[in-house]
């Protein structure tokens, strides 16, 4: 009989399958883990302690950094908590116009987890469709912010502007596009961002449909999936788990609908529960959770399509005046100067807020002592609690199955290490 | 439910009695403050009282209150924060337990929440408070050889050393840093502060 040897194995940081920067040390017997160590914080930029010598404002883009695949879930967080503490009231269309985006974000987090996801257990052509569509809503984001990626869109008190009425679009044909490809591309974009948003929200459910053909009745998908890494509705609550995380183990638990912020209790959506708690459910609660969104942009860009209004609160302590007014008024020019230089202070205290990030309970924790900077910022990443959790569900698996655990705890580091 | 928190005080107040050294609802959220000593009595009691039932830690975090109150604060250094969610009850509670002595000591709460293991690392990382009874209390977010806590007040934004390749050496250096400490935005507290004159009904653009 051949002799079987233990292995202490160094997976990451550079391992295309870790997610960016994990070191996991892994003890194994063969070829199956005893136990999972990860080693984290190569990518700590310490946002937090930058925070504290910044006012409110100044820190606001540094929540696009966190997670950097849902980014304005990150300064939906933040905004709230300075919001709270100020007794701050949020235009309506300010309002609706968040939720869109935040839910603009659940997808492109979810199309990157499945693409990098299917990618990480052996399905290629699943990452190139998402990232297709990922296209799209990324040119949601630069109409309204100018970014693709670092929005730095809501502000404390609403958003940062409007909605445009034209979409960018692509310019002149060229020798690798024909006029009619130009004329293709740009089929959608002739009208307003909203006509942008609805075309897509059409075309979407067409394209989960695409997905789930490729992976829900896949043989090596399924055998890749189910059964690994079963995570137990108590273990769960007692590892911290949120999001899909635990809404996988049948613990239907959202806060979009159990402590809805913003107009989420205007808004019809289904919560999607899993049964067995494996990487497969989780799978399929992502999934059903790409849909749901898609249903909630539509009713939102119904919405907004009726009722025009503002979209920043008019208090000029905390939000900023119109340039126009600046070039024209005295006191307009003033707080415009204060709210840049200065900025506002928050009354002493504490607060918490938090919002149903794509990946799961995604909070903020202000402590202030009455000034212009925060005292203390904890950011409360949803993934630091799912890594903890690492050991437990790999342990008794094999090497190939930590990959697939990995890819479904929907690893991102800027928000674990942050 | 500002009301529902203030009927959760009283629920508090009764379970832990003497445990409590304060509790207070403010900007709708519960925070109850315990000594050290009860720690371990009242976290598990929240996570097991039916009135509770905190079954989730969800957030675990250090604070240097050395500087809080413009550098005037008088009580103990350290604090741990805990934030506890109820999934069955549908709400939260804040717990704050002020870490005593020299070396801040707190009892590790692991055993009654799991997730805490590694929130009580990051706070042993980044504030030196030391978690009694933790199973594994290693650094988590700094790097490896790390000297230093680098959320406590007194550790400057810029770090203490700073890191090159050296060509001669042909390895990584470690250096003292280079970079001048430079405040960008004065801070600025505003006592006079308009919210604080709405409370007590005063007019919002004062």
């Amino acid at each position: 009989m051949a002799e079987i040897r233990n292995y202490t194995l160094n997976f990451g940081p550079q391992h295309p399958a870790a997610h960016g920067v994990l070191r996991l040390v892994l003890e194994m017997d063969g070829e199956v883990i005893e136990r999972a160590d990860p080693h984290v914080g190569l990518l700590h930029r310490g946002t937090e302690k930058l925070a504290e010598t910044k006012h409110y404002l100044q820190s606001l883009p540094y929540m696009d950094r966190l997670d950097y695949v849902s980014m304005m879930s990150n300064e939906h967080a933040y905004c709230m908590a300075i919001e709270q503490m100020l007794g701050l009231e949020v235009p309506v269309r300010a309002q609706y116009i968040r939720v869109m985006f935040d839910e603009i974000t659940r997808l492109l987090n979810h199309l990157m987890w499945l693409g990098a996801h299917g990618l990480d257990i052996g399905a290629m052509t699943v990452f190139l469709y998402a990232f297709r569509e990922r296209e799209d809503l990324m040119d949601c984001y630069e109409a309204v912010s100018g970014a693709r990626m670092h929005a730095a869109y809501y502000r404390p008190g609403g958003v940062y502007r409007d909605l445009p009425d034209t979409m960018p679009r692509f310019k002149g044909a060229s020798k690798w596009h024909s006029e009619a490809e130009m004329k293709a591309l740009n089929e959608t974009r002739e009208g307003s961002m909203l006509d942008f948003i609805e075309a897509f929200t059409e075309r979407f459910p067409g394209y989960v449909d695409e997905y789930e053909t490729l992976l829900t009745d896949n043989r090596i998908w399924k055998q890749r999936t189910v059964g690994v890494g079963v995570v137990s509705p108590e273990r769960a609550l007692q590892m911290g788990f949120t999001g899909p995380m635990i809404r996988g183990s049948g613990i239907a638990w959202d806060l979009r609908k159990k402590q809805p912020y913003e107009v989420y209790d205007r808004l019809t959506f289904d919560i999607p529960v899993g049964v067995n708690g494996d990487c497969y459910d989780r799978y399929l609660v992502r999934i059903e959770e790409m849909r749901q969104s898609n249903h909630i942009i539509k009713q939102c860009v119904n919405w907004l399509r009726k009722n025009p209004g503002p979209v920043i609160s008019d208090d000029h302590k905390v939000a900023p005046p119109k340039r126009q007014e600046v070039k024209e008024e005295m006191e307009a020019l003033i707080h415009h100067f204060k709210l840049f230089s200065e900025g506002f202070s928050l009354p002493k205290g504490e607060a918490y807020a938090a919002v149903e990030h794509p990946k799961g309970e995604f909070g903020i924790y202000l402590l202030s002592d009455g000034s212009n900077k925060p005292y203390r910022l904890k950011i409360r990443a949803p993934g630091f609690a799912h890594l903890a959790g690492m050991d437990e569900m790999v342990r008794g698996h094999m090497l190939a199955d930590v990959v697939a655990v990995i890819g479904t705890q929907d690893i991102v580091f800027g928000e674990i290490d942050r | 439910m500002s009301d529902y928190y203030q009927e959760l005080a009283q629920k508090a107040a009764t379970a832990f009695g003497e445990a409590l050294v304060s509790s207070k609802v403010e900007f709708g959220e519960l925070t109850l403050e315990v000594a050290p000593a009860n720690l371990i009595a009242v976290a598990t009691g929240l996570r097991d009282g039916a009135e509770f039932a905190c079954e989730e830690l969800i957030d675990l975090c250090g604070a240097d209150y050395s500087e809080y109150d413009h550098g005037s604060w008088s009580g103990e250094r350290f604090a741990v924060i805990y934030h506890l969610l109820s999934v069955s009850k549908n709400h939260r509670i804040r717990l704050r337990c002020f870490a005593e002595g020299e070396l801040p000591r707190v009892e590790s709460v692991v055993d009654v929440w799991n997730s805490a293991n590694w929130y009580e690392r990051e706070a042993f990382d980044m504030y030196g408070i030391v978690f009694d009874g933790h199973p594994d209390l290693r650094r988590i977010l700094t790097d490896y050889g790390f000297i230093g806590h680098p959320f406590r007040k007194d550790f400057p934004i810029s770090g203490n050393v700073e890191m090159r390749y050296d060509p001669e050496l042909r390895r990584v250096v470690y250096e003292p840093v280079t970079i001048d400490p430079r405040n960008m935005v004065p801070q600025a507290f505003r006592e006079d502060h308009r919210y604080l004159a709405q409370e007590l009904g005063g007019d919002k653009r004062g």
